[in-house]
């Protein structure tokens, strides 16, 4: 799965490669950005953010629901929906095999979580993209999983968050794929016209189909640091107009400076973020917030 | 070869030399050459029923794309009256590779929307061939916003590589810009009615392609990735774009029975380009006849079969 990601948006999926041989499994880990070694039970306790060099690591779908929501009261929706290869499709690989291996090696049945609960107590439904399972494409699972997660709030009238992260459309559902984003565009315009709030979190890495849909159509669009986000992946815009992009193109600070989102947002901050601005906008008294952490002790670092 | 025709209809081309050489012949002699001419003719025609007959996929992505097919602005000549075009997005600029503006079909106004390629190189270059920038779409927002406010159908022309992969393009949010024109589309409370008339690229064209009823021309495409695009991805190399185009499925014929299209209209035989009037008297038809079918509805209903339409493209068998 690596090799298609990595041509379309290069070192974006270097992670894992070469740490393996340094690092021993387990405890430790390797931070791919500033190379630092990160203690497992404290790199867990700060979400995955190097606590180094502050990078936001990649989590997935599931961790993302579980350390945002609340721990009380949670009920996922439309887990039974799999996906179909309606088309037959066959590259180098049948599409059927690459769902199989993507479940088998995620554990989900397709790109999306979707889950009921509360964050701070303000109630809310939350969407999450598994980016390990064929790189968060968004086929008719995940166009599916989203509606009825619309439908959801709609029916309870209460707000609507996604975090995204996602190559775009799936190339082996082909149209169909694409449609999906009309169909998730046409149903957050239905939550628009009934004043039901919807936030955005763009994670690292956001394009294509995803970022030009539901990605882009929050009442707030909201980035964490560092995470890259844009329509054309940078290698082919490099190719087309032959010139060097410039440096933190389509990263969030990029987009907050070219107005594209309203704020970029800590991984910690996120839940206390989200729960003021959506009890605002629900006209709610103002949510009672996480004492902060108590921090963790670090052992020296293994020597490599 | 002639580069004005594919090579498929290589041997087209050299029969319509042949004829026009002995036209010529025939005009300056006293043989009777007329015969002759009508044997070539007729076979020429028989030549292209066969060809035409049993294209590949990859066949029609290249008719789809052909130099001489004829262009959103062809199809304004010879199907509307009363064209006005009208020009930017209020707030950046005019995007040349979409085109908008009211026109009348028969007789009634509408509001026209299309992509628009050139023709010669300074012409392909000024509309970006055909391929917009947000403020294209951004163009085609206010156009739609302002149909909906003076009760106009909107009837768009779906001609484009893609949407612009370009640095200004990302600066100025292209996702935001082909998203927003997703969502607008999805709730116009005016009849929408899209019209592939050559290529479908992508997110750039299902940006003016949110709709009521989505026509396909015979030898138009319409996928989620070019083929060349979609097989230097999963096949690793560009020349695999025949294969691709084939997995995806990228035809009009294909795309009907995948739900997606809801109409076929059929070129002339060769391909629009062999006939642009005829293609584009059949499209103005094929046109009509879906606007009054969905003048029929309220706006209610008009909205609520959208809705179903947009939402119906579930993960079911």
């Amino acid at each position: 799965m690596s090799s298609w990601l990595d041509k379309i948006m290069p070192g974006m999926n270097r992670s894992n490669a070469h740490q393996k041989s340094t690092v021993p499994e387990g405890l430790w880990k390797k931070c791919p950005k500033c190379g630092g070694f990160l203690y497992r039970p404290e790199l867990d306790k700060n979400l995955d953010v190097c606590p180094k060099c502050d990078h936001h690591l990649r989590i997935t779908a599931r961790r993302r629901l579980e350390t945002f929501l609340d721990a009380e009261g949670r009920e996922e929706l439309a887990a039974e929906l799999e996906p179909y290869d309606r088309l037959k499709f066959k590259d180098t690989k049948r599409y059927k095999d690459r769902i199989s291996h993507a479940q088998k090696s995620t554990g989900e049945k397709d790109a999306m979580v979707v889950m009921q609960g509360s964050v701070q107590g303000v109630p809310v439904v939350v969407a999450a993209f598994e980016f390990s399972f064929l790189g968060g494409s968004m086929g008719a699972v995940v166009g599916e999983k989203f509606v009825r997660a619309v439908d959801r709030c709609r029916e309870q009238k209460i707000p609507l968050v996604c975090f995204a992260t996602s190559g775009g459309a799936r190339m082996q559902e082909a149209i169909l794929s694409l449609m999906q984003m009309a169909k998730t565009a046409a149903a957050l315009e239905k939550l628009k016209a009934e004043g039901i709030p919807y936030i955005s979190v763009l994670t690292d890495p956001v394009f294509g189909g995803v970022s030009a849909s539901l990605g882009m159509l929050g009442d707030l669009n909201i980035a964490e640091p560092n995470a890259l986000i844009g329509f054309a992946g940078p290698r082919v815009i490099e190719q087309t107009v032959r010139e060097k992009l410039p440096e933190g193109f389509q990263r969030s600070e990029f987009l907050l400076e070219h107005g594209a989102v309203d704020m970029i947002v800590h991984r910690l901050d996120m839940r206390d973020t989200l729960a003021r601005l959506l009890a605002k906008f629900q006209q709610l008294a103002p949510p009672v917030l996480d004492p902060a952490p108590m921090p963790i002790e670090v052992p020296d670092e293994p020597v490599s | 070869m002639n580069p004005h025709f594919l090579d498929f209809e290589q041997p087209i081309a050299e029969l319509e030399d042949k004829i026009e050489e002995l036209r010529l012949v025939g005009n300056d002699s006293d043989i009777n050459i007329t015969e002759e001419i009508n044997r070539l003719r007729n076979k020429s025609t028989s030549l292209t029923e066969t060809i035409f007959s049993d294209l590949a996929p990859w066949d029609i992505a290249r008719l789809a794309r052909h130099p001489r097919r004829p262009y959103t602005l062809d199809y304004v000549e010879h199907i509307f009256t009363d064209f006005d075009e009208l020009h930017g997005d209020r707030s950046f600029a005019d995007d040349y590779a979409i085109i908008g503006g009211t026109a009348r079909l028969n007789g009634e106004p509408v509001m026209i929307i299309g992509h628009q390629k050139g023709r010669q190189i300074p012409e392909k270059v000024k509309r970006n061939f055909g391929m917009p920038r947000p403020e294209g779409y951004r163009k085609a927002a206010r156009l739609m916003e302002m149909a909906e406010r003076f009760r106009l159908p909107i009837l768009t022309f779906i001609d484009t590589p893609g949407a612009y992969p370009g640095i200004g393009a990302e600066e100025r949010g292209q996702s935001e810009a082909i998203a927003a024109n997703l969502a607008l589309m999805s709730r116009l409370k005016t009849p929408i009615i899209s019209t592939v008339v050559g290529e479908g690229g992508s997110g750039g064209a299902l940006a003016i392609g949110v709709c009521d009823r989505l026509m396909m021309l015979q030898f138009s495409t319409y996928a989620v990735i070019s083929p060349e695009g979609c097989a230097s991805i999963l096949w690793k190399s560009a020349e695999h774009a025949p294969t691709a185009a084939a997995a995806m499925g990228v035809t009009a014929q294909r795309l009907k029975s995948l739900g997606v299209t809801d109409q076929v209209v059929a070129e002339p035989l060769g391909g629009a380009h062999r006939n642009p009037e005829e293609m584009a008297a059949t499209l103005s038809a094929a046109l009509q006849d879906n606007l009054n079918q969905l003048k029929q509805l309220s706006t209610d209903q008009l909205l609520e079969l959208r809705y179903k339409k947009l939402t119906a493209y579930g993960p079911g068998r």
